[in-house]
């Protein structure tokens, strides 16, 4: 295992104690990362401050960074306005399905890749990295041509079954994780009358538990992020999942004769919060996968 | 079922046997194990993957509109395309958004992450925090955002100008500025690029600055001639990610205006992006040959750009010895 568990680099561990003239630099650098970090975060501080407002106030005074007048009620607005708490449910529940799938087919996979020697392994592996180019939109129509015909067109099935495959780019991750697995662990546990199941479910799985997080971590942020597959596929606002549920919201209230700002703009927090704490709560993990790994975020 | 044939094959890899018959016994048993474990991807790989890829390609021959059958039509959906003046400017529209995107985001993040670079320790790991804030935050969340901040009458970024005396452009209504709110949108999600160029820079190995600093560089030239190369293969896969996704973008350009008449009147075809064309015409207009015909295209181009990455990426880009996957 080589890429997930690097050592900080040598550079930090042996940077030598600050002189004189590279502490005024160094406040020059801290200052300009303050002011971009200014510039990052205002955009969320706004939105929370808008959301808490009344609606002939929500452009009013924009660089005031509490709300006033306070107008917690917006939250209840959102709640009469429209089925919030439902959309929430159903985005932990798609979102926890697709993350379990992807997580274990893809480890199911990696398992096969990394623990057998057989032959066919280098042309199929490599099959695996060529799908990872391929852009979903060019699947997108056949796609919803097999959901179509399977009858499952309007519910949520089709926003996590498709991971029930296995995803190329988490089988890459968790393949290079369990490679870096000494060996010697697996064939003891042969020698002592393990099945290649056992092997997967009782040694690889718990062994692999970092990769597996991040892999979770990973597709939970990315069916969170979905808004063209609950486009494609739900009709029933009931079945809404946030980013769909926020996108109705918006197309209702947002524009037109008498727009709702501080509802849109409640909502918009409801969708953005969850995911915010599941990032402080799994930041290391977060972190560490994408410099490792690439992932765009 | 398996537990008694393991049992009996996990007895072939027992020291002290006639290593020849079983393992070749076990070697037999273990490919058939392999192709167990391989069977939910190959499942996948032929039913989402290489048949819905063929399955589009065919269509795209086609006019399908899901209620009759569908009617061969040649290459009829792809001269259409050529002729089709809302493809010339979805086109022109991504490509435009490309161009400009991708670069400012790779200068900006390389900046941010120098500056990271140069602070390090607990300071860094809370700036890159920050930083990576805003990619925590749902593509339709970001885009209702920036509806509002990019409001024209109100909204904080003209607020701002104003301070200075600028009166700042109609960015979601003007159709000569739509599209550079969008850019301005999305350099505000620069988390994970900036993340990835700053682990690479981490990993520049200090003695080399260090040489360059004694042999009288500069810090341009530090930064031009050691640390630049050093980092070539994050910058470079940092570009390539980013124009693959950036010829893709979606979800944020939907939500601020399409998907209700009024949004789509205000903008007309500002906003027009391709693959946004090819949602419309699968799932409005129920075009699902066309739409195939849109989507092989854009099949195409991704995979000649992730070619180049590969055979330029090869040729040109310092790589550290097996650090590279891909």
């Amino acid at each position: 295992m080589t890429t997930l568990d690097r050592p900080r680099g040598p550079a930090e561990a042996t940077r030598p104690a600050d002189g004189v003239g590279r502490g005024t630099r160094r406040v020059l650098f801290l200052t300009l990362l303050a002011a971009a970090s200014v510039i990052f975060l205002y955009p969320f501080v706004w939105l929370v401050v808008a959301s808490l407002k009344p609606r002939d106030r929500t452009f009013a005074d924009p660089f005031l960074p509490w709300p006033a007048p306070f107008a917690p009620g917006n939250y209840a607005a959102v709640w009469d306005a429209a089925p919030v708490l439902t959309w929430l449910v159903n985005s932990v529940v798609v979102g926890v399905a697709a993350a379990l799938a992807v997580t274990l087919s893809s480890a199911f996979v990696a398992f096969g890749f990394a623990y057998f020697r057989f032959p066919g392994r280098g042309v199929l592996f490599g099959s695996v990295l060529a799908t990872m180019m391929l852009p979903a939109a060019v699947t997108l129509v056949p796609t919803y041509l097999i959901w179509n015909s399977a009858g499952l067109t309007g519910t949520q099935v089709p926003l996590w079954a498709g991971n029930l495959f296995g995803s190329a780019f988490y089988i890459f991750l968790l393949r290079q994780f369990l490679l870096g697995l000494p060996r010697y662990v697996f064939e003891a546990a042969r020698v002592d009358g393990a099945t290649y199941l056992d092997l997967f479910w009782r040694i690889a799985l718990p062994l692999a538990r970092p990769a597996l997080i991040i892999a979770f971590i990973f597709e939970l942020k990315a069916s969170w992020f979905d808004l063209m597959k609950p486009l494609i596929y739900l009709r029933d606002p009931a079945l809404f999942t946030l980013p769909r549920g926020l996108k109705a919201i918006v197309d209702q209230f947002y524009q037109g004769g008498d727009p709702k700002w501080e509802i849109v703009l409640a909502a918009a927090v409801i969708t953005t919060l969850p995911l915010i704490l599941v990032f402080f709560l799994g930041q290391r993990h977060f972190v560490q996968g994408i410099a490792t790994t690439g992932r765009r975020g | 079922m398996t537990t008694a044939e393991d049992t009996r094959r996990g007895a072939g890899h027992r020291p002290g046997r006639d290593p020849a018959p079983a393992g070749r016994r076990a070697w037999r048993g273990e490919t058939r194990w392999a192709y167990v474990f391989l069977l939910p991807w190959l499942i996948g790989l032929l039913v989402f993957q290489l048949g819905p890829m063929v399955a589009s390609l065919v269509l795209s021959f086609t006019s399908y509109d899901l209620i009759g059958g569908a009617r061969f039509e040649g290459l009829g959906n792809y001269r259409r395309m050529l002729e089709d003046p809302k493809v010339a400017r979805a086109v022109g529209n991504t490509v435009l958004y490309t161009v400009l995107h991708v670069p400012l985001a790779a200068v900006l993040a390389l900046g941010l992450a120098l500056l990271l670079n140069r602070v390090t320790g607990r300071a860094a790991g809370a700036f890159r925090t920050i930083f990576y804030l805003p990619s925590m935050t749902p593509y339709v969340a970001v885009g209702v955002l920036f509806l509002f901040l990019l409001n024209g009458q109100a909204g904080v970024i003209n607020s701002f100008l104003a301070l200075f005396g600028v009166s700042g452009p109609q960015w979601t209504t003007d159709p000569d500025w739509i599209l550079a709110g969008i850019v301005l949108m999305s350099l505000w999600n620069l988390g994970s690029t900036t993340v990835i160029l700053f682990a690479a820079l981490r990993n520049v190995p200090r003695e080399l600055t260090e040489a360059a600093l004694i042999d009288g560089a500069g810090p341009w030239q530090r930064f031009r001639s050691v640390t630049l190369p050093m980092i070539s293969s994050a910058v470079f896969f940092v570009v390539i990610v980013n124009t693959i996704a950036a010829l893709q973008m979606f979800d944020q350009v939907y939500t601020m205006f399409f998907g209700s008449q009024s949004a789509q009147q205000t903008s007309g075809d500002a906003a027009l992006f391709y693959v946004v064309y090819l949602f419309q015409q699968a799932f409005q207009y129920l075009h699902m040959g066309y739409a195939s015909a849109l989507a092989w295209v854009l099949f195409l181009v991704i995979a000649v750009i992730t070619l180049i990455q590969v055979r330029v990426g090869r040729r040109f880009v310092y790589y550290e010895a097996e650090e590279h996957p891909g």
